[in-house]
């Protein structure tokens, strides 16, 4: 070892021998200086000399998973860690099923997995770049840590499928690694793969829905991927759900917040109208109503990411063991899918219909349906925030047909309730339904900075718990 | 009285129906219905392994009930139902211990705090009574060594419980209580409580046990029970206990120790604590530790091998023969430069263990410090008590 050499184990931890793996370990000391140049470039602007209390990862087990300490974000220690690996696990679906877990690639679905693992490490940096500006106008530092403390996240999910792709797709591997690295979010050049995750996040509510509702779908698509008769891609993605989760608390107690502090200041003034926009916005805080459009938006965004409904790609991962269903170890089933059918929503001669598909090629549709699911639940609370406060109102997750720009709606227009209606109504209407520049340019004069330890924004409420069990007052971020 | 039981919940305000905890279960004692995610109280053996991975805090709820609520009851609930009365508990105590016996025993270890002590803010979570008198844990002494030469009056013990299977999860500072075992005839005896002197993750890393440093005195019911301890005996332990004195994760964070004789337990277990999981951190480690002479020092030898990069120490001793006696606080003013920086630096906490009687020298010591610094301690002390930088458990 030379003076200047990098102990990867303390750096990078890691449960998965990499200071005993030599072609693995120069791969990542290749990949780890691009990485770094790229978080600095392209990670939070601003504040990558700020002490941020965050949870760092050091090994799966119990006072291993969450240590919580002052970092300044590129000294991150972003590892490589796995599920523990669960002993003779058996590939549980497809043509597979039975068959002792794959501990390598196999060849016959080698460039199926590499693409899945693409996809979805792409994401991950995609989401820190659509985010990196909005530091600079956090309601607190507790939601300024939180918002740090997911993207480092992300980051570390990406660690992650580059090390898969490292590890056991050679060459390719390496470039796609790579590319990951270069591709941007938004560019017109080199954007990122999927749809969702080149737009704006242009304030705090859109990041809470981003997080609620877009992130969501990388739950499901990870919960799927856990599945998977590829051992080391199943133990990664399982290991990542529990970092998930956190994502989505941001984004779903974030919402939460943004809607009590709604109600509250409504009460207070004695305004009982939920529609009443304008008298409300007095206030300095979001309506309700703006806060739907706002859901209707990222949710619509976020089904796009499950790709078209009836899919054979998505059949022949089933078939091939790997990725399987939402829960898949759960369901009660054969596990194949051959002669099952599962109902989809289709355009049948100008009405939605419901029809009857085979199970295999609907697969996409029933992961979205696990997802809408998921998601309701979620909207649920928040409307027991609402009705809590003694306000009329419910928000609701538009239908499927309506904002879609992938999938069997892609051409057509319809309504947040699924009434189809030419695109000339559409737009017409489109205002009352999805955030107008107006909405935009409101929210946007509530994004100011709060950065006194304990402070909130007028236009969210406080958390009922710290980070850690930290006081109220903790400084969770150290500005400099 | 019947006997409390610590009930683990979750608040379903907070919590986002994530299953994680539910997933990270290894006893599967958490469960959910389409409204509420639940803890079986006959099943949680308080393992702690579902708390890191919550991500909302949700999980990390705790009443003390006479009967547990069920979880039908549970399933219902909106909201978490808030502590019940139990009495002449208060909000503080209830911070350290849940027992009024133990808690008064640690406020009055505390009291030379001066005031309401608060936990470091980087400190790590630290769990509180998982064991009581009626439900205590059961340990195997796995060593009973002397720490004190032969010759000499004193005799302290470095004790070694190990908890094969039981969950006992601790952090430094905190404390355990033993009792004795009652006599035939006899009511049962008074708690008495322990410093920890091991790290939380055992006296040899990851190995499910901790040592106690004790010092057999005269008539000492507890002290001579746990002296004539053998290896294998089984002793029962309650705890732990403590939610202040602790020792902050910050790795920037300076600590002064000043000790005398058992008093360096919990210090035993912070430079530990340091070496294993922050080796090179910047925040120095100054230790003052009074005995009246090197054989009467507890862990005199392993403690000078540690090197001075890890531990600054000062040794001091009041009964060498042909040498001035000389106490902890006098060295301190001695050292008033290197103790005088230190105080000006925020991140500096400072830890008092040991009798009742070093208290007086040793704020004195302080106060002629900062005087020397153009600082005033009492303001000062007030601060650091305040952010949860100073500390006193004394006996």
């Amino acid at each position: 070892m030379t003076s200047n050499a990098v102990d990867y184990d303390t750096l990078i931890p890691n449960n998965v021998g990499l200071s005993e793996d030599r072609r693995l370990l120069k791969a990542l000391e290749r990949w780890h200086p691009g990485y770094i140049d790229w978080w600095k470039d392209m990670g939070p602007n601003g504040f990558q000399e700020s002490n941020v209390y965050l949870r760092t990862a050091v090994g799966v087990e119990k006072d291993g998973w969450a240590q919580f300490g002052y970092v300044k974000m590129p000294e991150y220690r972003w590892g490589v860690l796995l599920a523990p690996q669960v002993q003779d696990r058996k590939i549980g679906f497809g043509n597979h099923q039975g068959e002792p877990a794959w501990q390598e690639v196999p060849g016959e679905y080698r460039a199926m997995l590499r693409r899945l693992i693409v996809i979805q490490g792409d994401t991950e940096p995609a989401s820190v770049e659509q985010q990196r500006y909005l530091g600079k106008t956090a309601p607190s530092l507790y939601d300024m840590r939180n918002l740090f403390q997911v993207n480092v996240e992300e980051g570390r999910h990406l660690w992650a499928m580059v090390y898969l792709l490292q590890k056991y797709f050679a060459a390719d591997g390496r470039e796609e690694a790579n590319m990951l690295l270069e591709r941007r979010s938004g560019d017109i050049d080199k954007p990122r793969m999927l749809g969702a995750f080149n737009e704006e996040t242009p304030d705090w509510l859109s990041f809470f829905m981003f997080t609620f509702f877009t992130d969501r779908d990388g739950k499901m698509q990870l919960e799927s991927l856990a599945q998977s008769g590829f051992d080391p891609l199943s133990r990664t993605t399982r290991f990542m759900l529990m970092e998930e989760a956190h994502h989505m608390f941001v984004g779903e107690s974030g919402v939460g917040r943004v809607i009590e502090k709604t109600c509250e200041a409504m009460n207070q003034a004695g305004i009982e109208d939920p529609y009443e926009i304008e008298a409300v916005r007095a206030l300095g805080v979001v309506d309700l109503p703006t806060v739907q459009k706002k859901a209707n938006l990222h949710y619509s965004l976020s089904l796009d990411l499950f790709g078209s409904e009836v899919s054979t790609n998505a059949a022949n991962a089933y078939n091939a063991g790997i990725k399987g269903r939402y829960q898949e170890d759960k369901i009660e089933d054969d596990h194949r899918l051959l002669s099952d059918t599962y109902p989809v929503l289709k355009l049948v001669n100008g009405e939605i219909k419901g029809v009857e598909e085979n199970a295999l090629t609907a697969l996409n549709m029933r992961l979205r349906d696990d997802y809408s699911k998921d998601a309701g639940k979620g909207v649920g609370r928040w409307n027991k925030i609402i009705k809590k406060n003694g306000i009329e109102f419910e928000i609701t997750l538009p239908h499927c047909a309506f904002h879609r720009m992938i999938g069997e709606f892609a051409n057509i227009s319809a309504s947040p309730e699924g009434t189809l209606m030419s695109n000339e109504t559409f737009s017409q209407q489109k205002d009352n339904w999805l955030p107008s520049q107006q909405d935009g340019e409101f929210i946007q004069s509530l994004m100011r900075p709060v950065v006194e330890p304990g402070q909130y924004a007028n236009w969210i409420a406080a958390p009922k718990v710290g980070v850690d069990r930290k006081p109220g007052d903790f400084e969770y971020v150290q500005l400099n | 009285m019947p006997e409390l039981i610590k009930q683990h919940l979750i608040d379903p305000e907070i919590c986002i129906r994530c299953y994680t905890c539910e997933e990270t279960c290894p006893i599967d004692a958490i469960t959910h219905d389409d409204e509420n995610v639940v803890v079986d109280a006959d099943l949680c053996n308080y393992c702690m392994e579902c708390i890191a991975p919550c991500p909302t805090g949700s999980i990390d709820n705790w009443r003390l009930v006479n009967s547990p609520y069920s979880l039908e009851q549970q399933f219902e609930w909106e909201e978490l139902p808030m502590q019940e009365e139990l009495g002449e508990q208060d909000s503080v105590s209830l911070n350290e211990a849940l027992e009024q016996e133990i808690a008064s025993l640690l406020e009055q270890a505390h009291e030379g705090t001066g005031g309401n002590p608060s936990a470091p803010a980087s400190a790590a979570q630290p769990t509180i009574n998982l064991y009581s008198r009626g439900k205590p844990a059961f340990a195997q002494v796995q060593g009973n060594y002397r720490l004190t030469e032969e010759h000499t009056e004193n005799d302290v013990r470095h004790i070694i419980l190990n908890f094969g299977d039981t969950v006992f999860p601790v952090l430094e500072g905190q404390s355990i209580g033993i009792a004795p075992p009652a006599e035939e005839g006899e009511n049962a005896q008074l708690i008495r409580l322990y410093s920890i002197a091991s790290a939380r993750d055992g006296e040899k890393r990851n190995a499910n046990n901790f040592a106690l440093t004790v010092k057999r005195e005269p008539d000492g019911r507890c002290s001579n029970y746990l002296c004539n301890l053998q290896k294998g005996d089984q002793v029962e332990v309650t705890g732990p206990f403590g939610g202040t004195f602790l020792m902050p994760n910050d790795p920037n964070a300076n600590i002064i120790m000043i000790c005398t004789g058992t008093g360096s337990a919990p210090f035993r277990a912070f430079t530990e604590r340091r070496r294993r999981a922050a080796p090179g951190a910047s925040g120095k480690l100054l230790l003052f530790f009074g005995a009246r002479t090197p054989e009467e020092l507890p862990y005199f030898g392993p403690l000078n091998k540690l090197p001075h990069k890890l531990i600054e120490k000062h040794l001091v001793y009041s009964r060498i023969p042909g040498k001035p006696k000389e106490y902890v606080q006098d060295r301190m003013l001695e050292q008033s430069d290197t103790v005088g920086k230190l105080l000006q630096c925020n991140q500096t906490y400072i830890y008092v263990c040991g009798l009742k009687g070093m208290e007086t020298g040793v704020d004195k010591s302080l106060q002629e410090i900062c005087l020397r610094h153009h600082l005033n301690w009492g303001d000062l002390k007030t601060n650091m008590r305040a952010s949860g930088r100073y500390h006193v458990e004394t006996y």
